[in-house]
């Protein structure tokens, strides 16, 4: 009985968390223009939102969040991971220090962020667009990848650097050959994690995005639900996105407990 | 028979601080060609510092590091002509067995083919033939310190170094790793900077040993020098076991301890001159028959030590020695003891007692060790600078570190027979030592406290 009060609440639990993706992944199988309406099965909305006769901008609206998520997750990995080899060379308070300020933007709310970006860029007098949004989101990205290397760091044998320098590597090639295939691991889980994080951003791209017309995902269906009633191909799209994030997420979930095995096993 | 351009190394007045620490205090040491170099001494003495001061990994404060003829405290790492093992075997989890032993042929653009061959003849070197493949995750830690120094051999250094390599492992394994060392020294003819806490594996493996203590270098010398002619008291106690005591050098080959007179074999300590006495406790003939004996005792505790018994013995006049023999003798027997001269080693005392230099502050108070004592008046003036000495058994130590004029910490603890010697390490790095029959143990935290009838002042000129 007890069991099944327990399993009861954990399927009502769950149920309450998928419910919104759910009803949005079966509509998107339906061709309705407003949601709850079910008038057939049909893959109708899937093909034209990749055929891109009807909704030219939504096209470039998830052409631009990905572009930018990749170009946001590259950069924001290579600085944070050069970061955090810099801070895992210091010592004591100055160590403790970069750490608390590196931890500050990500618990800082997102909507600060966007509006000091936004009052930074503005004072600086830089035109608002595309590229304003990437280095916005590498700001807020390179913090999290620094968060995601840093353990790898501390997991190294600290003797392997001096090992390689030893046998002839140069610091440069000591970095090439030894240190990143070693921290490897946290730097693609900080890519993964900078890029949905990237692509998940509303905030701050809001704030960073300018008028010249640019849009992402997010602004776009924002724009679009202040226009009246979303868009149906919206329904396709919400879809495809969580499934990749879902996936995404597993990858990053084998990867490290594969990791933690490997641990294990030495 | 040793000829100057033989040296391979040679340090010349090397010194390194960390943040006001003196590490290792203007060392002196030449490396000859083909040598196996041992660093003893225990943790914290500045061996290890010095190793990778060789390596590269620290740059000195002071001092240069010749290596055949140049210079090469500048040098980085990379570019030194010699190879490390470190202690926790440093492979790269990334690369398999090969890779990690060829990592340093590959960087010196060395051809495949005879990459493969060396990478090859390093493994049967060290017995790893067939584990090519294998990852080094999944090795034992025998097995990885094998991978380690087949890494650093197969580049053929001019010197290999190798900080503690067997510290990890067990002792059996152990056992067998330093008979390969050795053999593997021979074989390969390179000189082997080694460095280890463990005194037995020094004198096993080394054609010379460097003990090190307090980042000063105590004795050179084959295992054999060091055992049987410690210089002072340190590495009396530090290499292997010993009975360590006071003793008076009555003239040449008379040396008087324990309350009894024996003859020795030293010569030139002049006379009547306190000396340092060691006796290895293997060196102590015992016999059941006190009658005859030179001296006698009463046997306190019998211990089976595996080839032979430990007793520790006390003797007619109150000394207590620890003897091994190959017999047991019973608790509370009376048992007598002889010493044979050339057992018998003389060492000269590093000091007779505590100096210290000082000033003046008033005609009844002095400041020693950035204190200030009160002392009887002793024509010295305000302002004077003095020379303040203390026997060794007229400095208090107390419990409650804040009830001593100074504070400290006993470092160094010496069994001398009937009383302990100590070393202690007053706040302000000054070292005093103290004569005692207290039981202390090292790390304690103790307050320091002189009589005013005990500071023996003069005025410094």
């Amino acid at each position: 009985m007890k069991k099944f009060f327990a399993q009861t609440y954990l399927w009502l639990l769950l149920a309450l968390l998928y419910a919104p993706i759910i009803i949005i992944a079966v509509f998107s199988f339906t061709e309705a223009k407003v949601l709850g309406n079910w008038t057939g099965f049909s893959t109708k909305l899937y093909t034209s939102l990749f055929s891109g006769g009807v909704r030219h901008s939504l096209l470039d609206a998830i052409e631009n969040t990905f572009t930018i998520a990749l170009i946001a997750a590259a950069v924001s990995t290579i600085l944070g991971s050069i970061a955090a080899i810099g801070i895992h060379n210091m010592r004591g308070r100055k160590r403790q220090a970069i750490t608390f300020l590196n931890n500050i933007p990500m618990l800082n709310p997102d909507i600060i962020t966007g509006i000091s970006l936004f009052l930074l860029f503005v004072s600086l007098g830089v035109t608002q667009g595309y590229m304003t949004v990437v280095l916005a989101h590498i700001a807020f990205c390179t913090p999290y990848v620094v968060l995601s290397v840093m353990p790898r760091l501390q997991q190294m044998n600290p003797n392997i650097y001096e090992a390689a320098l030893d046998l002839g590597a140069t610091p440069f090639q000591t970095l090439r050959k030894v240190i990143i295939p070693e921290i490897r691991p946290g730097m693609i889980s900080g890519f993964i994690l900078a890029f949905t994080l990237s692509i998940d951003d509303f905030a701050v791209t809001i704030f960073t995005i300018g008028n010249q017309g640019l849009e992402t995902l997010s602004t776009f269906i924002y724009a679009d639900a202040r226009k009246g009633g979303l868009t149906p191909e919206l329904r396709p799209l919400s879809t495809i996105i969580f499934v990749t994030v879902l996936l995404l997420l597993i990858i990053i979930n084998v990867r490290a407990r594969r990791a933690a095995r490997k641990q294990e096993n030495i | 028979m040793v000829k100057q351009n033989n040296t391979i190394i040679k340090i010349e007045h090397l010194s390194k601080s960390f943040a006001e620490k003196v590490v290792l205090d203007d060392i002196n040491l030449d490396i000859r060609r083909g040598e196996f170099v041992t660093l003893l001494g225990p943790s914290g003495c500045g061996k290890t510092t010095l190793l990778r001061m060789i390596a590269g990994f620290l740059q000195p404060d002071s001092g240069v590091i010749i290596m055949e003829g140049n210079d090469i405290s500048d040098v980085p790492p990379h570019r030194r002509p010699l190879n490390t093992v470190f202690q926790r075997y440093a492979l790269f989890p990334h690369l398999n067995v090969y890779d990690n032993i060829a990592f340093g042929l590959k960087l010196n653009k060395v051809p495949a083919d005879e990459i493969e061959k060396r990478v090859r003849k390093a493994l049967k070197m060290v017995s790893m033939t067939y584990y090519e493949d294998r990852d080094v995750n999944s090795l034992s830690g025998g097995q990885q310190q094998r991978v380690a120094i087949a890494r650093a051999i197969v580049n053929r250094p001019k010197v290999l170094l190798l900080d503690e390599p067997l510290a990890a492992l067990d002792l059996k394994m152990r056992k067998d790793m330093q008979m390969e060392l050795k053999e593997m020294h021979n074989t390969l003819g390179i000189t082997f900077i080694y460095v280890t806490h463990d005194q037995e594996e020094a004198l096993t493996l080394s054609d010379t040993v460097v003990v090190m203590s307090d980042g000063k270098i105590q004795q050179i010398g084959s295992p054999i020098d060091i055992y049987n002619e410690p210089v002072n008291s340190f590495v009396a106690d530090f290499i292997g076991e010993s009975n360590i005591l006071n003793g008076r050098m009555l003239k040449d080959r008379e040396v008087e301890f324990i309350g009894h007179t024996f003859e020795c074999v030293d010569e030139g300590f002049g006379e009547d001159c306190a000396v340092d006495v060691v006796i290895r406790p293997e060196d102590i003939y015992i016999i059941a028959n006190a009658e005859n004996a030179k001296f006698t005792g009463t046997v306190k505790s019998c211990i089976f030590k595996g080839v032979h018994y430990e007793m520790f013995v006390e003797t007619d006049k109150g000394y207590e020695m620890m003897i091994q023999d190959y017999n047991a003798f019973d608790v509370g027997s009376t048992v007598g003891m002889f010493i044979k001269p050339s057992d018998i080693h003389v060492m000269q005392k590093e000091r007779v007692c505590n100096t210290f230099e000082g000033k003046m502050i008033s005609d009844t108070t002095v400041e020693i060790m950035g204190s200030q004592f009160e002392c009887l008046p002793c024509g010295a003036k305000e302002g004077d600078d003095v020379i303040v000495r203390v026997d060794f058994n007229k400095v208090e130590l107390l419990d409650n570190k804040e009830d001593g004029i100074v504070m400290g910490e006993i470092e160094f603890i010496l069994y001398k027979g009937n009383h302990y010697h100590l070393t202690v390490l007053t706040d302000e790095g000054e070292k005093v030592y103290v004569d005692t029959n207290d039981i202390w143990d090292k790390g304690d935290f103790v307050g320091i406290s002189v009589s005013s009838k005990d500071l023996r002042i003069t005025k410094r000129v």
